[in-house]
């Protein structure tokens, strides 16, 4: 599965950056969904303009809110992500960011604390070492990316369900909302359902090894049952909300609920 | 009993100019777009991640980007589903399976092929498929339900994880439906040439006559 696209630490950071520009939408264009090339294409092929842009993309974000329903009633709580021996984990895993790794977050672990906001009876932001004193369980699982490769990795953490247990979050709000330190902001919501599922894990161990900053130290919230951009790493903070404050790809388009 | 069979019999000719009828050529052309949707998609979504040595040209794609050809795909996958289960529904009801693209022997495929590449092939009746065309058309069927089985086991590999085994595991069941999309593509190409080589069968899809 190594192969030449994934950006591993030591390897070319150039064609990271090639790839992430690849996938990324014209940022300059408000109709990234239904940009030009797209419906140059469909007119070519019907021969008449059949959509209007703005109409267009206005359908598909309406389809995408009922995908997310459909998904929601799709999720059971009970099914587990398929686990695998070690033996199959992925050599090199695929660092893949919108950066290049050099640009990746340089976090320092004795300054750096997590901060809890939102519907929670204890605020208090929590220090690296207090986290690992939290017990912490192992999970070998397949990441699955959005643009459709996978890899099999082994995360160690402590299940996301403990933690919001002995915060005293109101685990009948629709989300948890995680922001990170990645540049330009980076933030994802995960629905209450999913953020109670035994596998979802906040994680500070890869490989058995302390999370190394291209996977995200010093805490990456591991999700087996969605896509790896609902995986946030470098995470600064999480907020119990019943708002919807949307996500870095969210926004753009990306399919919110995106489970797997 | 002989009233019914005079009664059939009366239908039968009375219906015998319609070719196709309405349900068939609605769900075609249903069928048709939502295919040519999910395949320009699918290809956009396919280059952000090449399993093979190669990418589509981006100006047979749609969606302007992965995130654009991921929300064309899963709304055209509702079109294509809906469509296809009724297509099915009304096909194993009507008994036009049956009657259509039954039965399918090796050696009338064979006779068939040699008839066609000679030139000896007779269009004349288009309400009776010969055998190559039973093959391609009761292929192309199979072909659809796999396309349709795969990606779902693309999209839920751990609500349908059932499903995602039965095709070998996530990243086998991306080859499967590839090779699914690669296939139609093919069946594409053919259909589409033999009906404008023979464009009465073209007409009876569209007025059903």
């Amino acid at each position: 599965m190594a192969r030449k696209r994934f950006i591993i630490p030591g390897v070319d950071t150039k064609l990271l950056v090639r790839d992430a520009a690849k996938v990324m939408p014209d940022l300059t264009r408000r109709r990234f969904i239904t940009g030009g090339a797209s419906l140059g294409a469909l007119t070519l092929l019907t021969g008449c303009d059949v959509v209007d842009s703005s109409s267009a993309e206005e359908m598909l974000k309406q389809v995408s809110k009922f995908n997310d329903a459909v998904q929601g009633w799709m999720f059971n709580p009970n099914a587990l992500a398929p686990t695998y021996p070690e033996s199959m984990i992925t050599k090199p895993f695929p660092f893949n960011a919108y950066y290049g790794l050099d640009e990746a977050p340089e976090i320092d672990g004795k300054t750096w604390k997590l901060e809890v906001r939102g519907l929670v009876d204890n605020k208090k932001s929590w220090r690296l070492d207090e986290l690992y004193a939290l017990p912490q369980v192992k999970q070998v699982t397949r990441h699955i990316c959005v643009e459709g490769w996978s890899a099999i990795g082994s995360w160690t953490g402590t299940p996301l369900r403990d933690f919001l247990k002995l915060i005293g979050a109101d685990t009948k709000a629709k989300y948890v909302w995680f922001q990170c330190a990645d540049k330009d902001g980076y933030n994802s919501p995960l629905d209450m359902m999913t953020a109670l599922h035994p596998q979802t894990q906040m994680t500070f161990k890869f490989a058995d090894d302390i999370l190394p900053r291209a996977y995200g130290f010093p805490m990456k919230i591991r999700v087996p049952t969605k896509l790896g951009f609902k995986n946030p790493k470098y995470v600064i903070s999480m907020e119990v909300t019943n708002d919807y404050k949307g996500g870095f790809w969210e926004d753009m388009g990306y399919n919110s609920f995106s489970g797997s | 009993m002989s009233s019914l069979t005079a009664s059939n019999e009366h239908a039968t000719s009375a219906k015998a100019a319609t070719i196709q009828p309405a349900w068939v050529r609605i769900l075609h052309w249903t069928n048709a777009f939502a295919m040519v949707l999910m395949i320009m998609s699918g290809w956009r979504i396919y280059n952000a991640s090449p399993l093979f040595d190669f990418t589509f040209s981006n100006a047979i794609t749609i969606g302007g980007w992965l995130g654009g050809a991921l929300l064309w795909h899963f709304a055209a996958m509702w079109i294509l589903m809906v469509n296809g289960l009724i297509y099915l529904a009304l096909g194993l009801a009507t008994g036009r399976f049956r009657r259509k693209l039954l039965p399918i022997t090796a050696s009338g495929v064979i006779d068939d092929t040699r008839a066609a590449l000679t030139g000896k092939l007779s269009h004349d009746d288009l309400t009776r498929y010969n055998h190559v065309q039973k093959l391609l058309y009761a292929g192309v069927i199979v072909i659809g339900v796999l396309v349709v089985l795969s990606g779902l086991a693309i999209w839920k590999p751990v609500q349908l994880q059932w499903l995602t085994a039965l095709f070998g595991g996530y990243p086998i069941a991306r080859y499967v439906h590839f090779f699914c999309m690669a296939a139609i593509v093919a069946f594409m190409v053919v259909h589409v040439a033999l009906a404008l080589i023979v464009p009465k069968s073209l007409r009876a899809m569209i007025t059903g006559r």
